[in-house]
């Protein structure tokens, strides 16, 4: 699994950050970046789920 | 109500927000509208307003800069008189391409991590509150957890941050309520109260540019813009969002927190006895009780969805109630505390999302952790007093304390 961040629709809510810290992290701007690579490890997969039905810009695509 | 205007009569066609039933109703109004042919109230108060109440119209005004100006953000009887696109409080009044350039300047000192190291502090802040409330017995004392905690939390961290004296905490609620709350009295009167908050600003600017010290305003007075430092007027007015936007919306948020618990008590009991449910019940205060409508000016003429704007009308954009809609949110009305997937819009959507939303968060996170750790059973016991305008949260509410720690 991979999570995709798209850094146009991302405003700096914070909200996958402060689900995923592990998967995600923010610059000094609020823009999240998605953590290497956005590559999920296999017990990560519900948290990023998590994120990206969390994401009020609707910002997180996953691809399976 | 000192305001112009008579009260509300019909919500649909003689709208107005400074009616005080409101905010006290606003939960049954809103419902009405979504349920309705026409989800758009209109009003010829305020020389025209508008009202959309779904989710998608919010949405879409909020992601349409082309149509709609950020130049004027709280709806009163005048308009603004610093034009786009910088306006009078930048960048929450700024409009593309110039909003992006001001908003830079601000989002570093308001990232998520620079704002996790206040955290002990406010802890600090919400304990000395609690303490100050004196001896408490339980079944009998009634504290009010607007005027003797929420109110005083978010107050005294802006103030800190900006380098304000905090003993000025009353002054600063007293020109935030003008600001927010005052909006329906003439404009000749609203230029006369509204003076001595400019006054105040230009002396606080004044003394930092004299004793200059490690804090919000000497950052914004130091900063530059290509090579240039901020106007006068660019620094007041960035310093007037940051005092007006981080005191009433956050109080509301941990009031109307409380009112919940208070009238809940099995999301109460929930909370205390699973502490980490926090995580998601947080989202669902600021959803299902989100404190802050904005509002936008119509740029030219517009035909919104069959509603015919004016030039200059103003539209409310009530995220609160964008967030209780049915069509896009599952059990809407409904508090569900551990809720998981809540894409809510208490911050606003798009490019003026809140600036100071981690900040807020953590302030609600917080103030209601300590408070729920302290009184672990509490009641709403008395009438509560709700705020009038585009902030809604209790500005009186008493709480019963059933049980302390």
């Amino acid at each position: 699994m991979r999570v995709i961040v798209d850094e146009e629709k991302c405003q700096g809510h914070n909200r996958c950050f402060a689900i995923a810290p592990e998967l995600f992290d923010v610059d000094d701007y609020g823009t999240a970046i998605a953590l290497n690579d956005g590559i999920v490890p296999a017990e990560l997969e519900d948290k990023a789920r998590l994120a990206a039905a969390n994401c009020p810009e609707y910002a997180i695509t996953i691809e399976d | 109500m000192a305001g112009m205007y008579e009260k509300v009569l019909d919500w649909a066609n003689d709208f107005d927000h400074a009616d005080p039933e409101y905010n006290e109703r606003a939960h049954e109004i809103w419902a009405e509208f979504q349920g309705s042919e026409c989800p758009v109230a209109h009003s010829d108060r305020y020389d025209g307003l508008w009202a959309p109440f779904t989710y998608e119209m919010v949405h879409e005004i909020a992601y349409d800069t082309d149509h709609f100006t950020s130049q004027g953000v709280v709806v009163n009887t005048g308009r603004p008189m610093i034009e786009a696109p910088v306006g009078p409080a930048p960048p929450i009044t700024s409009d593309p391409p110039f909003h992006n350039i001001a908003r830079r300047l601000l989002l570093p000192p308001f990232s998520p991590k620079v704002i996790a190291e206040w955290e002990p502090e406010i802890r600090r802040l919400c304990n000395e509150l609690l303490d100050r409330m004196g001896d408490i017995t339980e079944g009998e004392s009634i504290v009010d957890g607007a005027v003797e905690y929420a109110q005083s939390i978010p107050v005294n961290v802006i103030a800190r941050m900006l380098g304000f004296p905090t003993e000025d905490e009353a002054l600063f609620r007293d020109f935030v309520h003008n600001v927010l709350e005052r909006i329906n009295e003439p404009v000749e009167e609203r230029e006369e109260f509204m003076q001595p908050l400019a006054d105040y600003l230009d002396a606080q600017i004044q003394d930092h540019r004299d004793n200059p010290r490690d804090d919000l305003t000497n950052y914004l007075l130091n900063v530059e813009i290509a090579g240039n430092k901020l106007s006068d007027e660019h620094v007041r007015g960035s310093i007037l969002l940051l005092l007006v936007a981080g005191i009433d919306t956050t109080w509301s948020a941990i009031g109307s927190s409380l009112w919940h618990l208070g009238t809940h008590p099995d999301d109460l009991q929930r909370l205390v006895d699973e502490p980490d449910v926090m995580m998601f019940a947080l989202e669902e205060f600021l959803r299902a009780y989100a404190p802050v409508t904005m509002a936008r000016l119509v740029k030219e003429d517009y035909d919104f969805h069959g509603c015919p704007m004016k030039a200059n009308d103003w539209v409310l954009l009530p995220f609160p109630a964008a967030n209780r809609d049915p069509k896009q949110f599952e059990d809407a009305t409904k508090f569900v505390i551990d809720r998981q997937e809540n894409r809510h819009g208490a911050f606003g959507l798009g490019i003026h999302r809140c600036l100071g939303s981690n900040l807020a968060r953590l302030e609600l996170k917080v103030a209601v952790e300590e408070f729920v750790r302290r009184f672990p059973s509490f009641t709403v016991d008395g009438d509560t007093r709700w705020s009038v305008g585009q902030i809604r949260g209790p500005r009186e509410l008493p709480l019963r304390v059933l049980k302390t720690s």
